[in-house]
């Protein structure tokens, strides 16, 4: 079964009479334990793709099924469930709650959204900070990281609850380029380690060709499907 | 919960600036109304302390329709000497009764040879009148407050008679009194004391001994215009004034119809008025501190949801709950209320604890009023419960804004 399976989805907002389709008949499906991107300029409609699939947003038309739940039908308490049972985010700015060290914003998903005994939610944290290298820094705040450090402290914030699909909007463009190819690097290995499936979007081909496969996006559509050699 | 309110606590110490204002505001809010409530308390209680320990008495039987011709003093509203038995032993009955007094009142022409003025009267035994007004005592301003209140023959007479007929401690006086058949009588006496003046009616009377009253009114048999009760636990007044009342209204005249009438000091003094100002002006105190708290913790709750929208799409996007984002701020009201109500709660305490070390005293009228503040547990669990509760509603809607955010705009917010 597919984890993702768009059948022609669209989004159109509108303002007053005016209305602009940011995503237009995408189609497409992506597999467990997959490592994918959605690429293409800015304004193609790659954030608002990731948006639906992220249970943010909801298509106008079209079906969407994510990990074989129609997430077009939840209301916002639902979705926040969904979002919180099995999916992780990364962000591009990182995202990180700036009054709590990077343990804490790693513990904090499973303080808000699971109801983990402390032990095993210490041994969870400890795991994923581990693996993604930041297990000496863990009482820094984030204002005491660099920028790829805070991300990899957002990546195992995103991992921390053992979803089945990361969903990162451009994780690397605020980090240099060995930065940026570090934590896609790191991602990679997470999703071997972990299982999970990661999607992420990206303007920057060399970061694009990271991914396994690669969904390309112009102007809301979907014009072609890649997988880099 | 627990993990919630450590993230709320975290947060305010994030703007521990404002934070700190915003509780300081709450703070002088609580100290504000604490200190007004004990202070007005304290004045409150040593009016009410003063008119009834000195004077009316906690409440007072009479005939019916006495009370509304008081001012004329008639002889013939009295409560004969077999209702005085009767109601003796109904008011022994109430185990809330510390003591009771019958009095005898009358007005006088009051002469020093010379000069002749009126004079109210009060015809008491001294012993149960010490009892049921023991604080009529401590009003002797010239002849000494130790031995019997009054002796047969001797008299109290209240200062502005003293001073206006030239009157001293020692000196010879004459009553003239007209009795219940029209005729006069008159007796000397020895004036044993001077009487402080105090607020409300009966606070410029004079006092004798019940024999000597009842001789100037050629009265045969002990009859009586008022008893004076005094009670055990004033808070446990409008209990006991229902519950005598109930009683005292089986006890009937020969129409059958009931004789008697009970009233409280607050139906017998103006100052009942006046402490009923002083409730309501608490109240206004108290809607002041509502606002304080309302409006200061309303603003900081605003800023920080502005300040955090980024964050609060963040929290939305990772899937926290919204009743737990809803919690979060909302958190952050209750700890800013038990913030200030604590530190509030704790200077006011502090405050009052030194204004009865050293007592504030000003004049009221012409007497020295001293205010020993006492704060209830019941007022600081109120006011802290109310500070506490505004708030939490005042974070409310704050709260609801950020529960309710669309993660995708609060991410893209700059």
């Amino acid at each position: 079964m597919a984890l993702i399976e768009a059948r022609g989805i669209s989004r159109i907002y509108r303002t007053g009479d005016v209305e602009v389709a940011a995503l237009r008949d995408v189609s497409l499906t992506v597999a467990a334990r997959e490592f994918v991107a959605f690429v293409g300029p800015s304004g193609s409609g790659k954030s608002t793709l990731l948006n639906l699939v992220g249970c943010l947003d909801h298509p106008s038309s079209g079906t969407l099924s994510v990990m074989g739940t129609d997430v077009a039908r939840l209301d916002r308490s639902a979705a926040a469930a969904f979002r919180g049972e099995h999916l992780g985010f990364v962000f591009q700015e990182f995202n990180l709650v700036p009054v709590l060290s990077a343990y804490e914003n790693v513990e904090y998903p499973l303080l808000m959204v699971r109801t983990w005994p402390a032990e095993k939610r210490r041994a969870q944290v400890m795991k994923l900070l581990d693996a993604v290298g930041m297990a000496d820094q863990a009482l820094k705040r984030p204002d005491q990281l660099s920028g790829g450090q805070k991300q990899r402290v957002a990546v195992a914030r995103a991992l921390v609850s053992q979803p089945q699909l990361v969903l990162a909007d451009e994780p690397t463009a605020n980090l240099d380029h060995d930065s940026a190819h570090k934590v896609l690097a790191l991602m990679k290995r997470l999703r071997d380690e972990f299982g999970t499936t990661f999607v992420f979007s990206t303007h920057d081909p060399k970061i694009m060709e990271v991914a396994e496969r690669m969904f390309v996006l112009e102007d809301g559509r979907l014009v072609r499907e890649e997988r880099p050699s | 919960m627990i993990a919630t309110l450590k993230l709320s606590a975290r947060n305010l110490m994030r703007y521990r600036r404002r934070t700190l204002l915003t509780a300081g505001l709450i703070t002088i809010g609580v100290v504000a109304m604490l200190l007004f409530v004990s202070a007005a308390g304290s004045f409150k209680n040593v009016m009410i302390g003063q008119i009834t320990d000195s004077m009316l008495g906690h409440l007072q039987v009479h005939r019916r329709g006495y009370v509304a011709s008081v001012d004329n003093l008639p002889l013939n509203l009295n409560i004969g000497v077999k209702m005085v038995e009767r109601v003796k032993a109904e008011l022994a009955s109430e185990p809330a009764i510390a003591a009771t007094s019958v009095r005898l009142k009358l007005g006088a022409m009051f002469s020093n040879y010379n000069e002749t003025t009126s004079i109210r009267l009060n015809g008491i035994d001294p012993d149960a009148e010490d009892a049921a007004a023991p604080g009529l005592r401590t009003r002797i301003t010239d002849g000494g407050r130790d031995g019997a209140l009054v002796a047969p023959g001797q008299l109290l007479i209240p200062e502005l008679i003293a001073r206006g007929m030239k009157v001293k401690v020692g000196d010879t006086v004459v009553l003239v009194a007209t009795n219940r058949d029209g005729s006069v009588n008159g007796k000397n006496f020895t004036v044993r004391g001077i009487l402080e003046p105090i607020t409300g009616p009966g606070g410029r009377d004079g006092y004798l001994h019940t024999d000597d009253a009842r001789e100037l009114l050629r009265m045969d048999e002990p009859e009586a215009m008022e008893i004076a009760i005094r009670l055990h636990d004033l808070g446990r007044l409008d209990a006991v004034q229902e519950s005598l009342a109930g009683k005292l209204d089986k006890l009937l005249n020969k129409e059958g119809k009931p004789m008697l009438e009970l009233h409280s000091w607050k139906q017998l003094s103006p100052f009942a008025n006046i402490a009923s100002m002083i409730d309501l002006m608490t109240l206004f105190i108290r809607i002041m501190l509502v606002a304080i708290v309302l409006v200061s913790v309303m603003n900081v709750m605003l800023m920080a949801v502005y300040e955090r929208i980024r964050e609060i799409g963040t929290l939305a996007a990772i899937g926290t709950p919204p009743r737990r984002i809803l919690g979060l701020y909302v958190g952050e009201g209750l700890l800013l209320g038990l913030l200030g109500a604590a530190i509030g709660v704790a200077l006011s305490l502090g405050v009052v604890a030194l204004l009865n070390v050293w007592p504030l005293q000003f004049p009221f009228g012409r007497q020295i009023i001293t205010l020993q503040p006492v704060v209830s547990v019941a007022e600081v669990v109120t006011v802290a419960l109310l500070v506490i509760g505004m708030a939490v509603l005042a974070s409310l809607q704050p709260a609801w804004r950020a529960s309710r955010m669309d993660p995708i705009q609060a991410l893209r917010h700059v």
